[in-house]
């Protein structure tokens, strides 16, 4: 059964307690969740902490699951803040919110279209998750931007990403369409790559808004 | 099998020939087949980026007149250059009886969401899969009779440049409308048909293309069938303007890119079973050579060999050198002039006439003298060079080299083919500019080209002037160069606008045909020389009235202290007053004055660079006025006229001061 929003911001802290800020500990006030709240019963229940003499602690399982907890909250920080462009205070809040739903697989799918990020906006360390170890595993870069790739690297092109229509037409009629392969043949001066069988140059300024896909 | 004049019998039913229009992306082999059909070798006009002009032919088929219409390539029907537009304005308002859809067989499947707008737009398409030859080369298959049944609509293979499929092509365009037409679309998804659907169902004006195709160019804010749909609805469009911004913006984010995929999809299906290609890719030799020509190490030199033997070896020392001298000392000042002023003055008795045709600026003396004897050679050559260079594909590899470049002067890659063209003729390259995609390039195209690159019979000229004297061509190369680059980098820091965006498709590098290159090279001299000849002979016959009335002598005079600070002998005005009427005639008006011997080296190249900056002749001031408008090319007369002089100056001042010449 799926945890509590208070919960999850409980392990969260925990979680930044013990792991970042090398606390033994976290003290419910700094939590800021009071300690007769459920949702520390239905930590403990879980086998996830334990409360001692007021200060929660880990248990092992706990450990793992808000490690996982706190990988949500900052990838949806980050899905706020890249793909739907919502920063600040209201960025922080809908993260909040979101991160509850990132969960069975959706942070899988989040992170790879991310491309694997490994800190939040703020700076902070996003723990690798299992997507992120198969990925470096691979040699897998992900999607990224034609600039990123190396002449003679062979792709699948993922998307477009441009708010001018003319560049983005542009593009469409050279061929440059999500799921053609795409062969990048030399990157300087500009670069040339190859969709089925033509041949085509373009600047630095078209080559980023074309995301990759090894 | 090309005719002149159009006979009774050929005419359809409204009075009218019967017109077929060539229609495709760049690079198809659209004007190969254009000359394969018309058997004509006149207009000739279609090359990647170097003509925005439509050309008009005629054959006869079955006894039947056609008129032929070459296009610029174009990408889409919803256009996004000025050559694109150009195209379109044939579909949209000529009613052509037959379009023949011409691609690229490498590329059917890219190129086939074309002919599925095409049949969309309810069109009469003929679908010519060209360049089959090259396709089985690389082991591509193609079924050809399958691609019919899906489409259908008529399908040839064909190989134009080895006139392969054309008895087809020509069957197929007499015998359309013989056979009734399919009503066939396409169908997008059901959300895309529906939003369709509720446009289309608003619209109640008669086009000539489908309303399905011209609901789905609406949604796409195209602004020109958006104009022509207004102005056709009347009262009710303003109901349907609403709709289609109702519904562009629920589909804001993504439309473009649905329709490209769900094409995409369309095509899909279509070539499933119709297109198949190898395992492995066959590189051949073609290839090669295109990675050597775009690579940086290799690319640069083999860029100053072209260069080299091209522009100065052929150009310059053949052209300018060796052909001029034969045609202009050996034949006009030997043989022609004197037999020509024999003549004349055996016909004319008086003698102020007599002046107007063999005097010192007689119109055959001098008019027929420095354009054939001179001006004609150098632009042949130039013509021919850059004909060839163009058919090998060599151009849009030039461009990705120095787009990098290209970008410090506001300009892209693109402008690599008007800025090369200038070296030929600058009003043509001043036309070409057109092909430029935003009006900033275009302008600073425009002002660059009527600064700092000099026209070939300039070039010519100025060459085989300046290399009688050592260091002197160094001087005026290097003072060319400064001037492109800082007038480029300033124009791009004070003109207002975006940066300009490089793409450019890079077709395969082939042998060109020689047939070909001379077609195109016959082409542009026809269009250089009717161009030039009715303003020589103008001149010639001001420049006489000015001598006859004492005129000349009082702009000499009068020119004479700006001669003298320019450290230049007054007899030099002459040259400038020349070179107001063209370039090449000014940069004449030097040779005569070398050849005379008035002119030191450090004189001879202040004048030569003065002469090359100054105002460019009258056509390319006309071209410039055409395309850009009174006040921009006002403006950079009197910008390019200024810099002249100054730079003049300062050249002067600078070689007096150092003494290099």
């Amino acid at each position: 059964m799926k945890l509590s929003c208070n919960a999850e911001e409980i392990l969260e802290a925990l979680w930044i307690a013990v792991e970042e800020k090398r606390l033994p500990a976290l003290d419910p006030q700094y939590a800021g969740i009071p300690l007769d709240d459920p949702a520390y019963r239905e930590l403990a229940e879980r086998a996830l902490i334990e409360i001692r003499q007021g200060m929660i602690y880990f248990r092992p399982e706990g450990r793992e699951e808000g490690r996982m907890t706190i990988r949500r909250h900052r990838l949806a920080e980050r899905l706020m803040m890249d793909v739907l462009n919502i920063r600040g205070d209201d960025g922080n809040h809908q993260a909040c919110q979101f991160e509850h739903l990132l969960n069975e697989g959706v942070d899988v799918k989040v992170c790879t279209m991310l491309n694997h990020p490994t800190t939040c906006p703020h700076g902070n360390p996003i723990p690798p998750g299992e997507c992120c170890h198969k990925a470096r595993a691979d040699g897998d870069l992900g999607v990224v931007p034609l600039t990123e790739f190396k002449s003679g690297q062979e792709g699948e092109i993922a998307y477009i990403q441009t708010d001018d229509n003319k560049k983005m037409q542009k593009l469409m009629a050279m061929g440059v369409l999500p799921g053609n392969r795409i062969i990048l043949t030399q990157a300087y001066p500009s670069y040339v790559f190859r969709v089925g069988y033509s041949e085509f140059a373009i600047d630095t300024n078209l080559a980023k808004e074309i995301f990759v896909r090894k | 099998m090309a005719v002149d004049g159009i006979n009774q019998d050929s005419l359809s039913h409204d009075g009218k020939p019967l017109r077929v229009a060539l229609v495709g992306n760049p690079n198809v082999g659209k004007s190969v087949l254009f000359n394969a059909l018309t058997g004509s070798y006149v207009t000739v006009s279609n090359y990647p980026g170097t003509s925005v002009e439509v050309s008009r032919g005629s054959t006869v088929i079955d006894g039947q007149t056609w008129q032929v219409i070459d296009t610029p390539g174009m990408y889409a029907i919803h256009t996004i250059t000025e050559e694109e537009r150009v195209a379109r304005e044939i579909l949209l308002h000529e009613k052509p009886d037959v379009v023949l859809h011409v691609l690229d067989a490498r590329n059917l499947e890219r190129m086939l969401a074309m002919t599925v707008q095409l049949i969309e737009a309810n069109l009469p398409v003929i679908l010519v899969v060209n360049i089959m030859d090259e396709a089985e080369r690389m082991g591509l298959k193609i079924d050809l009779e399958l691609l019919q049944q899906r489409l259908g609509i008529p399908v040839i293979g064909a190989a134009s440049t080895r006139k392969r499929g054309l008895d087809e092509i020509r069957v197929a365009i007499s015998s359309y409308g013989t056979q009734p037409r399919i009503e066939r679309s396409f169908p997008y998804g059901r959300l895309l048909e529906y939003d369709i659907s509720e446009v289309i169902w608003l619209m109640t004006g008669e086009y000539l293309l489908s309303r399905r195709s011209l609901a789905v160019l609406l949604l796409q804010g195209d602004e020109e069938i958006t104009e022509m749909v207004r102005h056709k609805e009347g009262d009710g469009y303003a109901v349907l303007a609403e709709k289609v911004r109702e519904k562009a913006f629920e589909r804001r984010d993504s439309f473009h890119l649905d329709l490209s995929l769900q094409r995409n999809s369309i095509v899909k299906n279509i070539i499933q079973g119709v297109f198949s290609e190898p395992d492995k890719r066959v590189i051949t030799i073609s290839d090669r050579l295109s990675t050597w020509s775009v690579r940086p190490l290799t690319g640069i030199p083999m860029m100053l060999v072209v260069l080299y033997f091209g522009l100065y070896k052929f150009v310059g020392e053949f052209g300018a050198g060796t052909v001029v001298d034969l045609l202009d000392k050996r034949i006009f000042v030997d043989i022609v002039n004197p037999w020509m002023i024999t003549t004349v003055k055996e016909i004319i008795p008086w003698e102020i006439i007599q002046e107007l045709f063999v005097g010192e600026y007689g119109i055959i003396t001098l008019a027929f003298r420095y354009a054939v004897g001179i001006i004609l050679p150098i632009v042949a050559t130039f013509f021919i060079f850059f004909s060839f260079l163009e058919d090998t594909g060599y151009f849009p590899r030039l461009a990705l080299l120095v787009d990098r470049l290209f970008k410090h002067f506001g300009l892209t890659g693109r402008a690599v083919i008007p800025m090369v063209l200038g070296f030929g003729c600058d009003t043509m390259a001043t036309l070409v500019t057109r092909t430029l995609e935003t009006v900033r390039e275009r302008v600073i195209a425009t002002l660059l080209l009527a600064l700092a690159i000099p026209c070939s019979a300039q070039l010519g000229v100025i060459i085989s002037l300046l290399s009688k004297e050592t260091g002197a061509l160094a001087v005026w190369g290097v003072c060319m160069l400064l001037i492109f680059v800082l007038v480029g980098v300033l124009a791009t820091k004070i003109m207002p606008g975006e940066a300009p965006v490089f793409y450019m498709e890079l077709p395969p590098m082939r042998l060109p045909q020689l047939s070909n290159v001379f077609t195109k090279t016959y082409t542009r001299m026809q269009w250089y020389f009717i161009e030039i000849l009715p303003l020589f002979i103008l001149a010639s016959v001001l420049l006489w009235l000015g001598k006859v009335t004492g005129f000349i002598g009082t702009a000499i005079n009068s020119m004479t202290p700006v001669m003298s600070s320019l450290g230049l002998p007054k007899e030099a005005a002459v040259a400038f007053i020349f070179g107001f009427f063209r370039r090449d005639y000014g940069a004449a008006g030097l040779y005569d004055l070398q050849a005379q011997g008035m002119l030191n080296a450090r004189q001879l190249t202040v004048a030569a660079v003065t002469l090359t900056l100054f105002i460019p002749c009258i056509a390319q001031f006309l071209v410039m006025k055409k395309e850009r408008g009174w006040k921009v090319a006002g403006g950079i007369g009197l910008f390019v006229s200024l810099l002249a002089f100054s730079s003049g100056y300062v050249l002067n001042q600078f070689l007096l001061l150092t003494g290099i010449l």
